[in-house]
Parts: C-alpha cells; structure tokens; sequence
C-alpha cells in the first residue's frame, strides 16, 4: 500500500471504509508529517489531539455504522475561519490569542460530516497577500524549488498559502482555503494543486473573518478535482446566519462528475492575454484548450472588454469594504490592547491597531479609507461599482456563446519569496486573470497543467457561470484527465 | 489626485493608525502609486450604468421576531483584554 | 405660516428655525440584526449576541419584524415608502459602538418623505393647525452604553443596547418655536403609540431627539445650525431650543460665528455645551453594507402593512366629534393618547351594552365621567390609566346605574369614592351599603306628609308666595330619605302636595 501521507481525500475515505486502515492511523500519519515539516511553516497552530480525536469518533462511528460522508479524513483549517477553543488569528497579531467560543458554519460543517482538524494553516494577515509574505507568524515557504539546484525558499501564492504548501508537500490530504480575488486559484496554481471559489454565496461566510464582504467565499483546495467536489459538497449550502448565503440545494457534484464535454463550448477569453506573459503559460493555455477539445468541446473566442479595469476596482472595492470590516480590531472586546501611558480611548484605538496590523493590512485599510472619504466616495467607490457591473456584465454576454471560459491561473509560475514585496502593484498583478470572476462571483477552478522550465508548477483556470459548480468541476476534471499532472516537490524539509 | 502628508495623517487618524510624520512620509509614495494606478478607472464611460448592489441573484430572508440569543455574558467577555463587573473596561472617556 | 416666537436681541428680533431628528426605538422581541432580546434593565451585556459584540466572523440578518414596523409608521406619517432600500455603514470607533460602523440608511431609506399636522394650541384642538415635513425615516441600529461613574480611570462598557432597532424620523425645519417642536414631538410620540411601533417611553430612552436650532432675522438667510445630541423629554427640547437660540442670538450680535457643530444639553445646568469628544473627524465614510442584500419589498407587504393599521389620532378626533357628538376638546383628550382611546372605547361599548343604548346616546355621559371624575381621582392617586382601581366594566356599570335611575348622582359619586378604594363592582356596593335611590312614591309620599304637617307655618307662607321655601322643603324630605330618594320624584311629589 502507498504511504498514507499520498492518499487523496477520496482515497482515505474509501479505504477507512474498507478498513484498509484505522482513522486513528490515518490521523497519526498525517500528524506526524505535520510535526515534520516546522519548515515549511504551514501552521499557526497545530491541533495532533484534535484530529486523534476526532479519528477515534470516525472509528467508533464507522463500527457503528454511523459513519459521516467525511469520517476518517483529517484536514487542515486556513486561519480565517474561526473555531471553538482552538486560537484563530487571521495571521494577525491584533488577533493574538483570540480563542473563539464558536465554530465557523463552514468548518463545522466538514467536524459534523466526521473530518478531524490537523491545525490551523499560515495565510497572508487577514487574506491581504498574494505570495504568504504578510502573516505575522512568518512566511510560508512552498515545497517546490527551482529546479536549479539553488535552494531559494520560494512563495507558496497567497492568501492561502499554508493552505497550498501543505497540500503539496503531503503533510495533509486537502484543506480549507478563501478567496476573495484569488487567494485560492492563484495558491494553487503556484504548488501544483487543485483549488475551487465557489459562487458567492454557496458557502457561509459565517465565523470566516470578514476581508471584503462582497468578494469573500470558502472553497476547498486538494490534490484532485474530485476531491475538491466531494470537499464542496460537505462546505456548501444556505446557512441562514449568513443574509448573502445562497437557499439552494447542493447538488451531488462528486456523483456527477464527468470529463465528458460533448456539446459543450469553451470561452477563450481574449483579453486575458496580458503584455509580458511568460511564453510557456501561453503554450499552456493553448495545451487546455487543445485538451477539451479532446474532451469533446468546442472552443469559442469571447470578449470581456472590461477585463483590464477589473484589478483597479478590486483595489478600491476590496479594500473599502475591508476598511470597515476590520474597524472591530480596536482593543476593546478581543485581541490585542496596546495602552501607552496616559492614552485615552482613541489613543488606544489607535496604539492597538498600529501595533496589531501589518503594513499591507494597513496600507489597505487607509486606501479603503481614502476612496470612501468625504468627496472621494464618488470618484472612486460609486465609478469602481459602476464598472463591477460592467464586469458582471461581460460575462453575463459570453455566457450567451459559451458554457465555460478557459484562461491561466496566474500570469507567472511562483517567485521567490521577498521577489515582489517592495512592489504591492506588481504583487495585486499576479490576481489579473482571478480578480474578474470574483468580482462577478462566478465559479471557478484552479488546475495544475504541467511545469514549466524552472520545474516550477503552472495552472489552468475554468470560470462556469453562477451555480453551475458542476460544470466547472467537469471541465476541470477534463483537464485533470488529460494533463496527468503528477509532478511532486522532492522532500528537502 | 495625489495625496500629501498632511492627508496621509488625516487618513491614517480617521482609521484610528497610530503613524509617526516619518511613517506617514514613507507612506504617501505608496499610496500614490496605487491611487494613481487605481484612477484608470476613471477612463470607464459608466453614465447610465448602475452601481453593482448585488453580485449573485439573491433575496432577503428576514427573521422572525424571536428571542433566540444572548444571555451568554461570559462568552461575550471571554476574550476581552479588560472586564470587570459583566463590563468591557475602557479608558476613561471624557464626552 | 409663520411663527410668533422671536427672541428680542440687540439688533432687533431674530426668528428661530427648528428640525428634529428623532430616534425611536422600535418595538421588538429581537435586536434588528440579531436574535438577542431588547429587554430594558438587564443585567449589563446580557443580551447581548456575538453579532452584537461585533465579533470576528459574524454577519447581521434582519429583523422582518422592525422593517414591517417602520413601513407601518411611514404609512402612518403619510410618508413615501420605498419598495427598494438598503443598508449602508456608517464609519466612526467609539467604545460603545463594537463593529466600528452603525448599520443605518443614508443613500436610500425605506421611507421617504411624509408630513402630519400639529395643532398649534393644545386647548384649541380645532384651531390653527401646522403641517410639518418629514423628510425620512430609516432603519438604523443603536449604540451601547457607557459607564463613566464606576470606576475612576476607567469607563465601562455595556451591549445590552448595541443593535437595538430604530426609527430615526428627520423632520423638515418647518418648526419656528420651542413650544412647536414640543408639539411636534408629542404629536409624532402620539402616532408612534398608536402604530405601536415605539413605546414611547422618553425617560427609558425609546424616544429621543437631536434638535437641529439655527436663528436668523426674520425672512432673511437661514442661519448656520448646531446640532443637540439626545434630548429626552419635552421640557428639555423646548430648553434646548430657548438657550441654543439665545446662544446663538448673543454669540451673531458680539460679532462672533455659529459654528456648525454637535451639542449636549446639561440639564442640571440648562445649558448646551460644545461635545469634542465627537468633533475631530465628521467625516462618516458611508457606503451600502456588503453584508446586507438591498431590501426589497412588495406592494402587497405594504398594502397588509397599511391593512393592519389601527384608526389614527386624527381621524379617531374627527369621528368622535362627528358620529359620538363629543365636544371637540374632550375628542382631542380621548384621541390624544392610544392608550386613552382604547379605554374610552371599552367604556362605551360596555355601557351601550349595558343601557341596551347606541354608542352615540351613551357616549356623552361616558366621556364626561371619564374626563372628569376618572381622570380628576386618577390625578389625586398620581396614577396612570393602565393603573386605575376602577375598571371600563365597572364604569361602564356604574354610568348604567345612573341612567336607569338607581343611583343619583349623589349617590353616583359616593358609590365611585368607594369604587376607587376597593375596586368593586358598583352594583355590590349599592347592595351592600343600600345606596340605591328610591323612586318609591308611597315611601316619598308618607315623608312629605309628616314634613308639611310638620312646618304648617313654612307652608303657609310658601303658598303666600315665598317660592324660595321649595328647595327647604326638597332638602328636609331628602335629609329624611337619609339621600336616597330620587329628586326628580321629590320634586314632583313636593309640587303636588304643596301646589295642590
Ligand atoms: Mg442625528
Ligand atoms: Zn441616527
């Protein structure tokens, strides 16, 4: 039998069933790898007697015969989602030491269908970051290298960056991951993994800290299409704490799956052919569309004419409504409390949030406070919201030609780590061919396809329209099919 | 629209961020780049096209009018920094 | 129309320019985004949800409940409601506000603009009245509550009321003097209790105003206004608006500039202060909260909103005048409070039912007694109406025991003194202590015998004309009947046998 460590979602839960082996083993194997790869700095915190835990339930459960559709499976938790008794930061210090007494709607969904929790996965601070270079608690540093035979630590994507190393690196089988402008796609694209944004509103945002309200949604991240459907359907579903949640049922998306794509017409979005994109992510692009042809499709061009205004908006949008969403950090309730001598309460308000935020936290925060201030408000908050429904609808007239859109994940493969961080334009960059469909809260899949010279993983992304989460894991999974990715950093931690 | 220091300063005490003249000096640069990256926009003919109020389809879900929380003090002070008597303690405010 | 009101300056009068901001709380199990309770005098941050307390993660869901109440009061301010509106954030950091923005509605309210009538003087319900302009209503929630007094360098925080719902009802500057802004406020208060969707109660802090005061020569430019924050009773709303006046009258007349601000009012000292704690930075950075998906309301939502209204104050005056005959001061009286109204009503049922009469032949009397003897004894009592020892039952019986004769009204306001001490039914006190009046002819007729026999000399010189001894003879003979006897039977019985 392969090590335990290599085993998918699917694979651990089919063969807990089978008894091949014992959740107990399963979680021990995974919370040894974890506990071997500090390098890496994936966790914030890590949870071995949570996932034993909740192992030994799967186990008693499946004697029982009761047990639930994920029992047996351990799984990372990304630091934005708050959970009961275990400390959740968002990477933050102002959040240092914050011990929820509730659990977020959607980790507690996949505790209820019987998944253990290995800890509590490194992301960028409050998910503002694309490279995993904003935590408090450290970079996170991906598994993969050049293949120079350098060893520059190289950036993992972000914001669920621990999310993504550890995936590649096999220290856990899948995990939880957010996007609001990409911090899942682009994640994933950069380590050779799957990732899937889910329409906005599939997933609660309940007990997930806020980013940007209007952006924010959960999505699962795996090795495998399948995993990530099968991941999906334990996340989603109408929860009605959440006034943005969508009342709709969750399809069996894993039961559906299907590489088939007869009759369907895939969207090549010209615009996302951005200047100055490294040639082999082009080559890629023109590989996937190749490959669902294979699968049956027939490809289309498409024009979304406003694509090159959709990062400008995400960076007024984003960071106003995070301006606000991140007003509560103020020292009195939770977190950190920062009371210089003689400071009354403004003064403390502000001492906590200097010394709790990091500098791309707040460099967000005062241009989301910018853009919304006395007189600015229509220059830029009302003329971003105008062209977010241009945005939408661009997509809203390919759907009229096409069921699905193929474009790049990232416009590059991954960085070394401290690359771009003197440079936060050049950094928002990496989310140009993710930002559009968030701000159209559109679902969308990330792919590994292949590597490119560096030995470095490269992605694919399919956009679907709102709802049709199937179709976008079957044109992903067609991808899947035919790329037979199965490149795996070598083990140097 | 270009940003000085002074505004920088006002910006960062609307948004309750401690910052040093030096700090806010440092800032304005940055905070230039992005907004004049971000004033592409302004190159969108938007007349006659609505703010986005809603991204997916979607309606409210009202709720009933029912007592259904609360009366849970010591979670809600749980992870407060300060609290004495059932109370959040602040400095001092002077109104 | 303009107002009377001027305050006399150096340089001559000056007029005053009044609108109100008034907040009300909006009567609700439920926070209007979370399941907390509104209970008042809780223990401190009990009702309080982790919504409330602004906690990481947490997300607001509206209250059906508070938003059926706000279209109900626009609909009964005559107002515009708006089938689209949205919630938007208002941005500032105070300790009693936890999310660090107020959910409230500046871009689009869910009502819009309305107007209702105040009459001008209380006495004369039917004279002058003035239409003052509502601007908007809209949804928002309310703060905590801080504690300055219980710790010496330290304030304390309580959430009890953080996301309670409100109304806050802008008023157009139409009001021209302190004693209309009063009657504004009462007049506004009076239609809150009868939708029933604030109760009103001023000293708990359901109701409270910002009164916006600006002054100006008469006709000319209106003036820069301040803004006083959280007045909560009448009295001091016309205090307010007398001393911010004269404030600003003396400030203008010493050469110096109103400046635009926000105020408190100190009651002990009757004086409006300047409030920098929360002047450094007016600049509330409102935008619609992405939490929250527009409001979105159908008509017929409004149309049973409208259906479920009761009779307004107005109306209920007009029909009281018009279909019960009442004087239109007591119309205004009863009409004035919802409470009173309801009472009235119960009153008149019951006594149509018990004298088998119309409401209308019954209403007269009903509204006397209730005026007069109810409210007069309640006032003695220092009590409220919902506390009277006597209820609309056994008033209702107490008047049908007048109009059939078996109690005089004599006995009527013994019987009532009574009432008022044990709370029994009149009827058993009648029985009781044998207070019914006698119509008993044979009974009356012996009496009078023995009188006239009695002072044949009185008789004697009032049937030489001295008319003035009849009411001599009406007192003996009820003195006799120890008051029970019925006067009009006296009088008739007295006549015959005296006139012959
Ligand atoms: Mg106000
Ligand atoms: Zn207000």
């Amino acid at each position: 039998m392969a090590n335990i460590t290599d085993l998918g979602v699917a694979e651990i839960r089919d063969g807990f069933r089978a008894k091949d082996f014992s959740a107990r083993e399963v979680a021990g194997a995974f919370n040894d790898a974890v506990a071997g790869a500090e390098a890496l700095n994936c966790f914030i915190v890590t949870t071995p007697e949570k996932a034993l835990e909740a192992a030994d339930a799967a186990d008693s459960a499946l004697a029982a015969g009761t047990a639930g559709p994920l029992a047996g499976v351990p799984l990372g938790i990304k630091d934005l989602f708050c959970t009961k008794g275990v400390q959740s930061t968002a990477a933050s210090h102002i959040l240092e030491g914050f011990t929820p007494t509730y659990e977020s709607t959607v980790s507690g969904k996949l505790l209820e269908a019987g998944a253990g929790m290995l800890g509590k996965l490194n992301m960028d601070q409050f998910a503002m970051g694309s490279s995993n270079e904003t935590s408090y608690f450290g970079n996170v540093v991906s598994p993969w290298r050049r293949n120079d035979g350098g060893n520059t630590p190289m950036s993992p994507g972000g914001s669920s960056g621990g999310t993504s190393s550890a995936i590649a690196a096999h220290i856990v089988p899948a995990a939880t991951g957010t996007d609001t402008g990409g911090s899942i796609r682009q994640p994933a694209a950069f380590t050779g993994i799957c990732g899937m944004k889910p329409t906005y509103g599939r997933c609660s945002r309940w007990g997930i800290v806020a980013f940007a309200s209007s952006l924010d949604q959960a999505g699962p991240m795996a090795r495998s299409v399948k995993d990530c459907a099968i991941l999906l359907e334990a996340m989603a579903g109408y929860d009605p704490k959440d006034s943005t949640s969508l009342d709709e049922p969750v399809p069996s998306w894993e039961t559906a799956l299907s590489g088939d794509l007869t009759g369907k017409k895939i969207g090549i979005p010209k615009e996302y052919r951005v200047d100055n994109m490294p040639e082999e992510i082009d080559a890629l692009w023109k590989q996937g569309t190749e490959w669902l042809k294979d699968a049956g499709a027939e490809i289309v061009e498409v024009s979304l004419p406003h694509t090159k205004y959709a990062l400008p908006a995400y960076y007024i949008i984003a960071p106003a409504e995070a301006s606000a969403n991140l007003a509560r950090y103020d020292g009195v309730r939770y977190g950190l409390r920062e009371l210089p001598d003689g400071a009354n309460l403004q003064d403390m308000y502000a001492a906590t949030r200097a010394a709790g935020f990091g500098e791309e936290v707040k460099r967000r925060i005062m241009i989301g406070t910018y853009v919304l201030s006395a007189g600015f408000y229509d220059a830029y908050y009302t003329q971003a919201q105008k062209v977010r429904t241009l945005i939408v609808r661009d997509f809203d007239n390919a759907w009229a030609q096409c069921d699905y859109l193929l474009t790049p994940t990232a416009p590059s493969a991954a960085f070394g780590l401290g690359d771009l961080s003197d440079d936060p334009i050049a950094m928002y960059l990496n989310d140009v061919f993710t930002v559009p469909s968030s701000l159209a809260g559109l679902p969308a899949i990330a792919v590994p396809g292949g590597l490119d010279k560096q030995g470095l993983p490269l992605g694919l992304q399919v956009i679907g329209k709102a709802l049709d989460e199937q179709g976008v894991f079957n044109a992903g999974l067609a991808l899947e099919e035919r790329a037979g990715f199965s490149a795996r950093a070598e083990k140097w931690w | 629209m270009s940003v000085d220091t002074e505004t920088v300063l006002r910006i960062a005490n609307l948004a309750r961020i401690a910052m040093s003249e030096e700090e806010a000096e440092r800032l304005k640069p940055e905070l230039n780049n992005i907004l004049g990256w971000v004033e592409q926009l302004g190159e969108v003919d938007t007349s006659g096209v609505e703010p986005l109020a809603m991204v997916i389809a979607n309606h409210t879900h009202m709720r009933e009018d029912m007592v259904t929380d609360g009366d849970k003090r010591d979670e809600i002070l749980a992870n407060a920094p300060l609290a004495e008597h059932g109370f959040f303690a602040v400095p001092k405010v002077i109104e | 129309m303009v107002s009377e009101y001027r305050i006399q300056g150096e340089t001559g009068e000056w007029e005053v320019v009044i609108g109100l901001e008034v907040h009300a709380q909006i009567t609700s199990k439920a926070k209007l985004f979370s399941g907390a309770s509104t209970e008042f005098g809780s223990e401190p941050n009990c009702n309080v949800s982790l919504v409330d307390a602004a906690m990481p993660g947490m997300l607001p869901v509206v209250n059906g409940e508070c938003i059926r109440q706000a279209v109900r009061t626009g609909l009964a301010l005559n107002a515009q409601i708006n089938l689209w509106s949205r919630f938007d954030r208002k941005n500032y950091f105070y300790a009693d506000l936890p999310q660090g923005y107020q959910i409230s509605q500046l871009y689009h309210p869910i009502v819009g603009e309305g107007a209702i009538d105040v009459p001008l003087d209380e006495k004369d319900p039917d004279g002058e009245v003035k239409t003052i302009g509502i601007e908007r209503l809209h949804v928002e929630q309310d703060a905590g509550k801080l504690m300055h007094d219980q710790h010496p360098t330290m304030s304390y925080v309580d959430l009890n009321r953080s996301g309670v719902a409100l109304m806050e009802i802008v008023s157009r500057p139409d009001m021209g003097s302190p004693a209309e802004a009063a009657a504004y406020v009462r007049k506004l208060r009076s239609i809150l209790r009868y939708v029933g969707s604030c109760d009103g109660n001023m000293e708990q802090g359901s109701m409270r105003a910002d009164v916006n005061v600006s002054v100006r020569k008469p006709g000319g430019e209106l003036g820069t206004r301040t803004e006083t924050k959280n007045v909560n009773s009448m009295r001091f709303i016309q205090q307010v608006v007398e001393t911010e006046a004269r404030r600003q009258v003396d400030l203008i007349e010493d050469g110096g500039t109103v400046v635009q601000e926000t105020r408190l009012f100190d009651p002990d000292k009757g004086e409006t202060r300047s409030m920098r704690s929360k002047e450094d930075a007016h600049d509330y950075r409102y935008f619609p909260d992405p939490d929250l998906l527009p409001v979105e309301l159908t008509e017929e939502f409004v149309a049973e909103a409208r259906a479920s209204l009761p009779e307004l104050p107005d109306a209920k005056r007009h029909r009281y005048e018009q279909e019960l005959g009442l004087s239109a001061y007591n119309a205004a009286v009863l009409t004035a409070e919802a409470e009173t109204a309801r009472w009235f009503e119960a009153l008149l049922t019951e006594s149509a039912a018990a004298q088998k009469a119309s409401e209308a032949d019954v209403a007269k009397p009903a509204a006397n007694w209730l005026i007069s003897e109810l409210f007069g004894a309640l006032n003695r009592l220092g009590k409220n109406l919902d506390e009277s020892p006597v209820s609309h039952e056994h008033g209702a019986e107490l008047l049908a025991l007048v109009a059939d004769g078996t109690l005089s009204g004599t006995l009527a306001k013994q019987v009532f003194e009574i009432m008022l001490e044990t709370g029994d039914a009149p009827a058993e006190i009648v029985e009781e202590k044998g207070l019914k009046q006698t119509s008993d002819t044979g009974a009356i007729e012996t009496v009078i015998a023995d009188i006239l026999a009695a002072n044949a000399d009185k008789v004697e010189e009032y049937r030489g004309g001295k008319d003035k001894l009849f009411g001599f003879f009406v007192g003996q003979t009820m003195k006799a009947m120890a008051g029970k006897a019925n006067p009009q039977v006296v009088n008739e019985l007295l006549r015959k046998a005296l006139d012959g």
